[in-house]
């Protein structure tokens, strides 16, 4: 189905370096209209550093990332415009402690998109709905659990109508109750046909939201296909590898 | 009354001196206050500078303010310009260099802890939220750091109040010279007056911190959240 749909992500040649240690090195995507795209590895394999490259968080080295054509330069002036089509969402939730919850999801909009206020809350109260947390609308976000917050970070990046979103690993910090309530979330992003890279180590999760999963290692990547395919059949020795340290073999065998 | 040597008060202008006295206090420190917020948020925007020189020069500074004791850099100021360089430095200005000197360096220290205490994912948040430089300190990174900062600096203010009655000894006559003179004029007829004089002082300054102290935790409670 995604053949027909344009292309919003063109990532080429991409190369990542901090002096000379090389995390992305030469790196190609292409991510589609409405497509959910999985990035899985070992850590320290590039791939949240991919995902804040896509955003301009780091300066790249070498390679090109265009968005809708653009491309997207830390330097660049309209750098600010461009991340506005870019939602992020981070391990670590990042809500302004100083804000309530409803101004945390609204500033962005009414301050640098320039909404009318009144639009701005009411879409931000939509949101906050949907992700479950309309009650909160009026706390500051100390009050809230980890899941809760991170659902609020969701709701925040939505709020900027991105065309596509990158979360990354946005269950790590999260105790395992919560992960089930933020990726119900994301699964019902994904139903709604929403652009989304995700970096995960929730396999589970990956397979059943992932249109495409990418295997990365050493700043390559070193296989992609659809979940069904990589999961049960992966072509490569170092997927096996790592899809494996996912299991566990018993110690004793408890037949009777 | 006269057990405690309160009547002395009420003679001739003794009151209108003492609160005379008083404003001078709080008119060097409100003086130093202005030049220490001032100066201090420049300091301390400075002190986070990561070259070197930098480094150095807030090190050295910092430390000179905080072990140098007050009355010795006022005695340096005043006596020692006096006689080193020629200049004569009236007592009051003298106590202003010396608040403010002390105060910047305490201001700095106080600004660039605020600052770095801000986390770098607020700035990669705001950033990825699409805004600017301008618009990351404006709505993100200053009301936080202001936030941590006005309860400290508080602190600080009322400190530097409280440390005015060291400039009596350099000659300024603020309330605690003009509680001086008043109990040596009544040294024979009212003895008690030390106790009442010096009792009154301490009330004096009480409520002139006072309502600076509650201002500052009302803003702490407030910001809590």
């Amino acid at each position: 189905m995604s053949g027909e749909r344009e292309i919003v992500l063109r990532i080429e040649d991409l190369k990542k370096a901090y002096g000379d240690n090389v995390v992305i090195d030469g790196l190609n995507l292409e991510v589609r209209a409405g497509e959910v795209i999985v990035v899985i590895g070992p850590s320290g394999c590039g791939k949240s550093t991919l995902l804040r490259c896509i955003n301009a968080l780091e300066d790249i080295q070498g390679g090109r990332i265009l968005l809708e054509g653009q491309e997207v330069d830390g330097k660049s002036k309209n750098i600010a415009q461009i991340r506005q089509k870019l939602g992020m969402v981070f391990q670590s939730y990042d809500l302004f402690p100083h804000k309530t919850i409803i101004d945390n999801v609204t500033l962005s909009p009414i301050k640098v998109q320039k909404r009318p206020k009144d639009e701005a809350v009411a879409e931000a109260e939509a949101l906050l709905d949907r992700v479950g947390l309309l009650d909160k609308r009026d706390d500051y976000p100390r009050q809230l659990s980890g899941g809760q917050k991170q659902r609020v970070a969701i709701a925040r990046a939505l709020a900027m109508k991105p065309e596509i979103m990158l979360l990354d690993e946005i269950t790590a910090a999260l105790d395992p109750e919560m992960v089930h309530e933020v990726l119900d979330v994301i699964l019902d992003l994904a139903r709604e046909g929403k652009t989304m890279i995700i970096v995960t180590h929730e396999m589970s999760f990956a397979r059943a939201v992932a249109d495409r999963v990418i295997f990365l290692e050493g700043g390559h990547i070193v296989e992609e296909g659809i979940p069904e395919q990589f999961f049960d059949h992966p072509k490569t020795e170092r997927a096996r590898e790592f899809l494996h340290t996912f299991e566990f073999a018993a110690v004793r065998s408890h037949t009777e | 009354m006269e057990l405690l040597g309160l009547d002395v008060l009420f003679k001739g202008t003794n009151m209108a001196r003492m609160l005379g006295g008083l404003w001078v206090a709080v008119e060097i420190s409100l003086i130093s206050v202005v030049i220490s917020i001032v100066l201090g948020l420049l300091f301390g925007v400075f002190m986070t500078w990561k070259n070197p020189v930098a480094r150095v020069i807030s090190r050295v500074y910092l430390e000179i303010v905080r072990i140098m004791p007050q009355l010795v850099l006022m005695f340096i100021v005043f006596f020692g310009a006096t006689r080193v360089w020629g200049i004569n430095i009236s007592a009051e200005v003298s106590s202003i260099i010396v608040f403010s000197f002390w105060g910047v360096g305490e201001m700095g220290d106080l600004v660039r802890g605020a600052l770095t205490s801000i986390p770098k994912h607020q700035y990669e948040s705001a950033a990825a939220l699409g805004m600017n430089k301008a618009q990351t300190y404006y709505h993100i990174v200053i009301p936080q750091a202001v936030r941590q900062l006005i309860p400290m600096s508080i602190n600080l203010v009322t400190r530097m109040i409280k440390t005015t009655s060291l400039v009596m000894m350099i000659g300024v006559v603020e309330v605690m010279k003009v509680g001086q003179q008043i109990i040596e004029a009544n040294r024979m007829v009212s003895p008690n007056a030390v106790f009442g004089i010096y009792g009154i002082i301490l009330l004096m300054y009480f409520f002139v911190c006072w309502p600076i102290s509650l201002l500052a935790s009302h803003l702490e409670k407030k910001w809590s959240n």
